[in-house]
């Protein structure tokens, strides 16, 4: 099978990649920096705030426990709100960009 | 093809002369294993005052405390065993027919699907420590070992979201084929071998080392057989099955654990009535918890009792007592998990970018549904076995998931009780074959396919001479790493997978992410950033307070000395000791004396770094060495490169096929 040449540097100022490239890059690393953030909370809170984490919700149950729960279920769903955006925005335009190139 | 049998056959014989080993009236010795990288535990001396029955006070539903014992019914273990070795071996068999390629034998021909893929990274990364370590934590410190497993899934979302589809759209087998694209490959690929294999070392021993410990304890067999035997089955299926046998000892194995976990799970919250309050009410009324809390606060001067004891349990701050040490650990979880080898060259067996993409979710899914369920088995085995009965047992909790099973299988039947500890030792051998193979393949691939196809064959090799390359790399790498086993035996392993992680953040990730992300990164921020990233993680672990400092093991064997000095004068003239307290006694003075003149391997008298983990001085040491190697030796070719990776690494375009149709 030949390997198909492509011209990368034409591609690059392609302004379908450029907003593939651009929509990425900020959905990426901004929810990066959020589930970082998020999840640094945890040991900061529990170091820092111990009183806030005592705070009984319900039951025995208290703050700290229902956070510490909460970041399995953020982390969830962000990965799941990834997969979403992901498959109908970024998918969609590589593929138009490909048959954009194809032509 | 007759060579592939002579070595199944042995691997077989082996296997049986393990079981054969075991049979031997053989005593497990206990309160030894060290699975975990945290199994601080408790100081030895406090652990007899601790197993004192409840005060009287306590209301009579309290279970009354007795010396716990972990008994696997070796007959049942060994079949299970067995069954299990029977299986991955007939998946070795089958894997090996269809590896014939270098792609094969690297990446499974790309033939993994997201969804096989997920689960393979779930068993992939969930070792012995994750399994058993964690739910011990929370059985003896509540809820930070809750908080510690928190970190281990959020890892993932830096995976998902900067590494997975990237390194599938630019990358083929390793690391060094990602960091090598647009740099001078050769020395790139040297180095970015040398710190893969690095890693996977660092990782492996420790997982070597536990799984040596973990079989001497479960099922009596000695610990140097244990290593061989499980040493062997990991080099049997990565020489003839590749990463297609690999992938499925994985999935089997991750199959087995989530079946464990939920199975034990159910039982804990019947216990309780199926009810979420009345299972929190149950571990703040528990007498057993109260004392054991009551105790643990006491060192730090805080009096509590009755049910604010109980509360506490449920509060932070009763094992991780330095923030500062839980962020850098959670910087080296966070991004040294994208940096490992192991999990990055999972990427390369899926298809597509979408599949990559898929798996990380998935493997997310099960990842982060085993630690909620370890929530359950941790404060279930505090309820029902007491923290005090389970540290009678090991002082670090480990065997806490373990007991558990068996106490809750026992109350349905005795036969149950056996069944099910059986059941879950399996998947505890399980488990350590899965990471173990895993850890020899990427390990391989980077000496294989880096090394010695890409630098001293310069790509010239064909498809039979790379397959042949990679198994006989696996069987080396197999065999040292049984070598390594046998030889730490005692050593001090317990911070090797924190230091993995340490290197895969400080070392790995940074040049990683630059290379995908940074237009001027060049061949010079590759390889100072890696250097330097590795260097600093290990030299700071070498000088922290992971290291055995042979003065504070003497002052730690002087206040035992002190504290059976001050028992024997209590007692009245011409009695003795108690067999044990003479027996820590005599122990703890030969510690003092063989310990009160020496340093530690770097000569130090104590730690110069007050800190555990690294990360937080290394990971920025790391980024800043690349950022820094990259600016003072530009390169225009890296810079004229970067459009032709990042269009691929974002599109898929022009991806190296991993099947030739």
């Amino acid at each position: 099978m030949a390997e198909r040449q492509y011209d990368w540097k034409a591609i690059a100022k392609n302004p379908k990649f450029i907003e593939l490239h651009h929509k990425k890059a900020v959905f990426l690393f901004g929810w990066w920096i959020f589930s970082s953030v998020y999840y640094f909370l945890l040991p900061l809170g529990a170091a820092y705030a111990p009183g806030l984490f005592k705070i009984k919700v319900i039951g025995a149950i208290n703050f700290g426990y229902l956070f510490a729960l909460s970041q399995f279920f953020v982390s969830w769903a962000l990965a799941l709100y990834y997969a979403h955006v992901a498959n109908k925005d970024f998918d969609r335009l590589t593929r138009e960009l490909v048959e954009e190139l194809h032509l | 093809m007759t060579f592939k049998k002579i070595i199944i056959a042995a691997t077989l014989t082996l296997s049986v002369a393990a079981a054969a080993f075991a049979e031997e009236p053989n005593k497990a010795p206990s309160a030894s294993a060290a699975v975990t990288a945290t199994a601080a535990g408790a100081p030895a001396v406090a652990a007899p005052g601790m197993t004192t029955p409840a005060p009287a006070t306590a209301p009579a539903t309290a279970t009354p405390v007795k010396k716990k014992e972990l008994k696997a019914n070796k007959v049942i273990t060994l079949s299970m065993f067995a069954v299990i070795i029977g299986i991955t071996l007939c998946v070795v068999i089958w894997a090996a027919k269809q590896t014939k390629t270098a792609s094969d034998f690297y990446a499974a021909g790309g033939g993994i699907t997201g969804t096989q893929n997920g689960w393979a990274i779930a068993g992939d990364y969930m070792s012995a420590a994750s399994f058993l370590g964690i739910s011990g934590l929370i059985s003896l410190y509540g809820y930070d070992g809750f908080m510690y497993s928190v970190g281990w899934l959020v890892a993932y979302i830096t995976v998902l979201l900067i590494v997975a589809e990237p390194c599938r759209n630019a990358g083929k087998y390793t690391l060094g084929d990602i960091l090598s694209f647009r740099t001078n490959p050769k020395p790139v690929r040297a180095v970015a071998a040398i710190s893969t294999v690095a890693v996977s070392t660092f990782y492996l021993t420790a997982q070597m080392v536990g799984a040596g410990k973990l079989m001497a304890l479960l099922v009596g067999v000695p610990y140097r057989t244990a290593i061989i035997g499980v040493g062997i089955l990991m080099v049997g299926y990565v020489v003839f099955g590749g990463m297609t046998a690999t992938t499925w000892v994985q999935i089997i194995k991750a199959g087995l654990l989530m079946s464990g976990a939920f199975l034990l799970s159910f039982l804990v919250m019947m216990k309780s009535g199926f009810s979420p309050f009345g299972f929190f009410n149950d571990i703040v009324n528990s007498p057993a918890i109260q004392d054991h809390v009551s105790k643990l606060v006491l060192k730090d001067g805080v009096t509590l009792s009755g049910i604010d004891a109980g509360q506490r349990f449920l509060e932070p701050g009763l094992f991780l007592k330095n923030p500062l040490d839980q962020i850098s650990l959670g910087m080296a979880l966070v991004l040294g998990t994208a940096g490992m080898p192991h999990i990055l060259m999972r990427f390369f067996t899926v298809p597509t970018a979408q599949a990559a993409r898929k798996s990380v979710i998935i493997a997310m899914f099960i990842i982060g549904g085993f630690y909620v369920l370890t929530t359950l088995l941790g404060f279930g085995a505090a309820i029902n076995l007491t923290p005090q009965g389970i540290i009678s047992v090991d002082k670090g909790g480990n065997m806490a998931t373990l007991l558990l099973a068996q106490q809750l299988g026992a109350d349905i039947a005795p036969v149950v009780g056996d069944l099910f500890l059986a059941f879950l030792c399996s998947v505890a051998f399980a488990t350590i074959l899965a990471v173990v193979s895993g850890l020899v393949l990427a390990a391989s691939a980077a000496i294989a396919h880096d090394i010695y196809v890409n630098v001293i064959k310069d790509g010239h090799a064909d498809q039979h001479e790379q397959v042949m390359a990679a198994r006989v790399t696996s069987l080396v790498v197999g065999a040292i790493g049984i070598f390594i086993g046998l030889l730490a035996e005692k050593a001090n392993v317990a911070h090797l997978v924190a230091l993995a992680f340490a290197v895969a953040a400080s070392g790995n990730l940074p040049v990683v992410v630059l290379s995908l992300f940074w237009r001027k990164f060049n061949t010079a921020g590759v390889i100072s950033g890696l250097v330097v990233g590795t260097i600093a993680s290990i030299g700071l672990v070498m000088v922290s307070p992971n290291m055995t400092y042979p003065k504070v093991v003497a002052a730690g064997a002087q206040k035992v000395i002190a504290a059976m000095e001050k028992k024997q004068a209590a007692l009245p003239p011409g009695a003795q000791l108690e067999e044990n307290d003479a027996k820590a006694l005599v122990t703890a003075k030969a510690d003092y004396e063989k310990n009160k003149d020496g340093t530690s391997m770097m000569g130090l008298e104590k730690p110069i770094m007050k800190l555990k983990n690294p990360g937080i001085f290394s990971i920025p040491l790391g980024f800043f060495a690349a950022i820094l190697g990259t600016l003072l030796f530009p390169s225009r070719r890296s810079e004229e490169m970067f459009d032709e990776l990042y269009v691929r690494q974002n599109t898929g375009l022009g991806m190296a096929k991993a099947v030739d149709h």
